[in-house]
């Protein structure tokens, strides 16, 4: 099941983490992404990756702590598929979880909803 | 359109005239694809040299850089002139910007060869005259503020910001309070204060604003603690109010054992009618390119000179100018606390000269009328616009800007940057937008002192007509806008996906689109 | 007051429609007792031709370049300038536009700017150039902390003849520390400092020509940085020298910060001159600085904007990537022009012109008793030794209304080993009489002296 933080990322149970339809709306176009390394290990909240749009760069945060182990190398060249299809080719990078359990404290379907209007 | 091998068009090309028809808004053509390697507008004799003396370091690689004759680089240049908007040929209202009259005397002042052609490591024997010009521009600067010290060179607002800020870092090192490290930053600020402030190293910890856009010195307080260095804080703020709590703050502030520093960007509404020093502030940058006059040029050259209190003042860069006994001395290398240079040489001399004209032209007198009146101007825009307009914050009159958010657009299907794009089609620059960040699609408008009451009327009657276009559901007017300028609207998505930064010949040219 | 429009009678006017009882109520945020009741003490308004006469005997008491023999370089040079070039950039709307954040109404300043990245680029011979920095020196310590960013390393080398203000620079932009290594200078022998650069270096900056007019050896310079993985920054103070000097990028530089200030800028006691930046592609997100980019509008026609502008302080705050807002438009619009009027054959003929000067400037010092020429490679500016402290020198020569270089103590005091050194360049407004003139005069000088 997919889990969202406050920050508008989501996180689905294979680690694989991205923006949410929501969030790529508010950001618009978006121009570029700066990708994390390949094994770097995060806590959840470190900053792990950056979105830029044509007026605004956000930072992505980790929704949960745990090691990449790849990242979305066809964002570099069409950082737009973030825009098109934010839950599926548009994801941004995908963790190894420390612990599975840390998913649980986040919001889910329903409850993330709620924020995003 | 065809090329040519070395990218220029090879059959009558668009220059000249514009996809709406108008031989009047040219579409210029790239310098690259009009000039010529061959081409010089510079006689030059051609001489032989050997070579022995450049080390085998002779050039090789290729330069390709077109020339023009003289004819052809004054129509380049007149021609891609006239797709600019600037102050003299309208109105300018943007908001935090102060695009006021620029004033020929200073031009002319600035290139008289005793400014214009002297060297900054002439002896300083041969250069008393520019000393003595650093020195009264100083001290009217200081006057104006009440300060005890002005570091001239800073060369525009940001680098003044920078300056202040490694002022009092250097202050508070040698006071063995260098563990400080946390800047205070109300949430209004300009984005250069907080970028300063981290770009030396410094943690930013935000202020809230209080619902009436002041910054509240219990907010100030609260976020004070011995971590703090210094608050950065923009007044007149850039809601265009005056903080009424200011000299509470400064207070607050120095009993913390931290330091107050400025953002002069605002000055402009309160020159020679408040001095800042007499509010309990540091350090101050003042950008000459905004209340002293020297042009924006298109984005540059600025000035920043910031002023110092007694307490900063030991610790101000190198170099300036000191009265000694024997007259005014140039202090070029770092002594006791003093900075070492935050740039090569003595600063913006061009901009001091026309700094300083533009001082002696007004005088104290005109100086505190020319506040005056941008504060009525802006205060009368608002008064002529509230009606339709929403003003966030009406507590107190406005400085010299005049703030109003998006709320009468609500259901209009019309933005904050449709409708300043529509402006452009009524001949007018569009105003600050989406800023400050506390208001939402705040639009920010500061007329200055330069326009009289005839243009501000008209620009208030079309403002009034294009707001009640908007609220009758002309939607189309704005988001198609504009259509009148030499371009419609850019697509910036485009350029910053897969930027194109320097001119490379290509058959697909977009311009095919004509 | 001729700047402010308003009657007395349309101040009233106003005021009754705000509902203002007076200009003073405006000011009614203003704490108490804060607000001037009387003028500040200074001069009250004058007439223009009372300012223009004050202005006048200041500038008057200065000495100016064009006055006499000159031969002062050391970062700043003194070129003639097309009369064309400042006639243009005084165009009401080159001169009184603002930054060209509206491109729909901005099209001649973004197209202008456009033109000049291209132009820079190719002069240095980099990929991309950005749209100018406030200075060189500037444009130095912004690039030294890029490649902070880069390499995500810390230390940097200054060779030896990085001029000592951009040394400065430097220093108070990062703080002194062992993370910046400075060497000393020794303008005759090995001052590059390659073997400092070792596994934490980010960077080593040096300068060609450099601040004794020497040139240096870029390609080694390169070689030896990026064996170590640290960038090469290439600085060049005299820009006409790229007419007749391999480009820093054909050479395998990393990033060239130049001083603009000799294309289309006056010599105006040191600002505002007009740093270039250029570097190449892959590093152009680090790059300080605004960029203009190539686009369409919407109705599919070339168009030009800023862009990449989120790595810029106005939006990303306090992740921005230096600490430049307003950067140098005018400046760069006069550099752009006058090197449109030159065109490459212009350039390359400017450039030879100046070295020939140089050239003849140092067979005319070799003759004088006493000075040695110390340079082996130059292109218009050149260092000698005299048998006494130079400074004092220079000031005798000053008094003559000869303007004969820079004592090299003034830059870097302190040092005995460079007390009798001058810094002396030659451009196209250099004659032969002027060059004949300064001979002579050492010459008397010298042996008045002895």
């Amino acid at each position: 099941m997919t889990k969202f933080t406050k920050d508008h990322e989501y996180i689905k149970t294979d680690g694989t983490v991205g923006i949410t339809q929501y969030a790529q709306e508010q950001l618009g176009d978006i121009v570029f992404v700066e990708l994390p390394a390949i094994g770097k290990t995060l806590k959840q909240g470190d900053e792990a990756a950056v979105v830029e749009s044509v007026k605004a760069a956000s930072e992505i945060y980790a929704p949960a702590s745990g090691t990449v182990v790849a990242v979305n190398e066809a964002l570099s060249g069409e950082p737009g598929l973030i825009n098109t299809d934010p839950d599926g080719a548009g994801w941004i990078f995908k963790l190894a979880l420390d612990d599975a359990g840390e998913l649980d404290g986040l919001m889910d379907a329903d409850a993330y909803a709620r924020i995003a209007v | 359109m065809a090329m040519n091998n070395q990218g220029r068009p090879t059959g009558i090309g668009s220059a000249g005239v514009a996809a709406n028809g108008s031989s009047l808004l040219p579409n210029e053509p790239l310098l690259f694809e009009i000039g010529d390697a061959d081409h010089s507008g510079v006689d030059l004799p051609d001489v032989e040299i050997d070579g022995s003396f450049l080390g085998g370091f002779a050039r090789k690689s290729a330069l390709d850089l077109p020339g023009l004759t003289e004819p052809e680089a004054v129509r380049h240049y007149v021609r891609l002139s006239r797709l600019n908007y600037s102050i003299d040929s309208g109105m300018y209202p943007l908001g935090s910007c102060t695009m006021k009259h620029n004033p020929r005397l200073n031009e002319k002042m600035a290139r008289l060869p005793g400014f214009a052609d002297i060297h900054p490591l002439q002896p300083v024997s041969t250069v008393s005259g520019a000393l003595s010009l650093m020195d009264q521009l100083g001290h009217w600067l200081l006057t104006l503020t009440n300060m005890e010290a002005v570091a001239l060179s800073p060369k525009a607002g940001a680098h003044g910001e920078m300056c202040g800020m490694m002022a009092i870092r250097a202050a508070q090192q040698a006071a063995g309070q260098g563990h400080r490290n946390i800047v205070l930053v109300p949430e209004s600020a300009h984005g250069t204060n907080p970028a300063t402030a981290a770009f030396l190293g410094y943690q930013v910890k935000p202020v809230p604003a209080r619902a009436d856009g002041t910054v509240d010195v219990n907010a100030v307080k609260a976020a004070l603690s011995p971590e703090v260095a210094a608050i950065m804080l923009t007044n007149p703020n850039t809601c265009g109010l005056f903080e009424p709590e200011i000299i509470e703050i400064a207070a607050a502030v120095h009993e913390a054992g931290a330091y107050f520093y400025c953002d002069g960007a605002n000055f402009n509404a309160i020159m020679g009618v408040v001095r800042p020093g007499d509010l309990g502030i540091d350090a101050m940058h003042i950008n000459l390119h905004k209340t002293f006059s020297t042009p924006h040029g298109g984005g540059g050259p600025g000035a920043g000179p910031v002023v110092l209190s007694k307490a900063l003042a030991p610790f101000a860069p190198v170099p300036f100018v000191r009265k000694g006994q024997g007259g005014l001395a140039l202090v070029e290398h770092a002594e006791g606390g003093h900075l070492g240079r935050i740039t090569a040489f003595h600063g913006q001399m061009g901009m001091y000269v026309r700094a300083l004209t533009y001082m002696l032209s007004h005088g104290a007198d005109g100086l505190a009328q020319a506040a005056k009146d941008a504060v009525l101007n802006a205060n009368y825009v608002k008064a002529r616009l509230q009606a339709v307009f929403s003003v966030p914050f009406d507590g107190q009159p406005c400085m010299h800007e005049a703030l109003f958010d998006d709320s009468f657009l609500k259901d209009t299907g019309v933005s904050t940057l449709d409708f300043a794009k529509a402006m452009i089609d009524e001949g007018y620059h569009p105003m600050t937008m989406y800023f400050p960040l506390v208001v939402h699609g705040a639009m920010l408008i500061e007329p200055t002192e330069s326009e009289s009451k005839a243009t501000l009327d008209a620009f208030c009657d079309v403002m009034l007509d294009l707001a009640t276009d908007a609220k009758a559901g002309n939607a189309a007017r704005f988001t198609s806008a504009p259509t009148r300028a030499p371009r419609r609207r850019l697509d910036e998505t485009r350029a910053a996906r897969s930027p194109i930064l320097t001119y490379t010949p290509r058959e697909d040219l977009p311009q095919a689109a004509e | 007051m001729r700047y402010l429009p308003h009657s007395a009678a349309e101040r009233a006017e106003m005021l009754a429609v705000i509902g203002a009882s007076s200009a003073e109520a405006l000011f009614a945020g203003v704490p108490e007792g804060a607000l001037l009741t009387e003028p500040v003490e200074l001069p009250f308004h004058q007439p223009e031709y009372v300012v223009e006469a004050q202005m006048k005997r200041l500038a008057s008491l200065n000495h100016a370049a064009g006055d006499g023999p000159f031969f002062i370089g050391a970062g700043a040079y003194r070129h003639h300038v097309p009369a064309s070039v400042d006639h243009l950039i005084q165009r009401s709307e080159w001169l009184t536009a603002y930054t060209p954040y509206q491109p729909e109404v901005s099209q001649g300043t973004l197209q202008m700017l456009f033109e000049f990245q291209t132009q820079v680029a190719h002069l240095t011979g980099m990929d991309v150039a950005n749209a100018s920095m406030y200075d060189g020196s500037t444009g130095t310590a912004e690039a030294v902390l890029m490649a902070r960013r880069v390499t995500k390393r810390n230390r940097i080398v200054l060779a030896g003849g990085l001029h000592p203000h951009y040394r400065d620079v430097v220093r108070t932009y990062l703080g002194d520390g062992p993370d910046l290594v400075k060497l000393a200078a020794d303008p005759t022998g090995d001052d590059l400092g390659l073997e400092e650069i070792d596994g934490n270096t980010a960077a080593i900056v040096v300068q060609t020509p450099d601040v004794f007019g020497r040139l240096q050896d870029i390609k080694a310079a390169a070689d030896a940085a990026h064996q170590k993985g640290a960038l090469l920054i290439v600085v060049v103070t005299e820009i006409i020298s790229l007419g007749l000097i391999e480009a820093p990028g054909a050479l395998g530089a990393d990033i060239v910060v130049c001083e603009g200030q000799s294309l289309g800028n006056a010599l105006n006691f040191g600002g505002p001159y007009v740093g270039l930046f250029a570097t190449r592609k892959d590093l152009v997100r680090q790059m300080p600085g605004r960029l203009c980019g190539e686009t369409v509008d919407a109705d599919g026609r070339r168009g030009f904007v800023l862009t990449l502008s989120t790595r810029e302080q106005h939006i990303r705050r306090e992740k921005a990537t230096s600490n430049i807002c307003t950067n140098a438009g005018l400046c760069a619009l006069a550099f752009s022009i006058h090197l449109s009027l030159l065109g490459e054959a212009g350039l390359k003929r400017l450039a030879r012109l100046n070295h020939l000067k140089a050239v003849k400037l140092s067979r005319m010092l070799g003759t004088v008793p006493g000075v040695e020429v110390l340079n082996t490679s130059f292109f218009n500016e050149l260092t000698i030794r005299l048998p006494v402290p130079a400074a004092p020198l220079v000031d005798l020569l000053a008094r003559a209304e000869i303007l004969a270089g820079v004592p090299v103590s003034r830059l870097d005091p302190g040092k005995p080993e460079l007390e009798n050194l001058v810094i002396l360049a030659a451009t196209e407004l250099t004659s032969d009489a002027d060059i004949e003139m300064l001979a002579s005069s050492l010459h008397a000088a010298l042996e008045g002296d002895a």
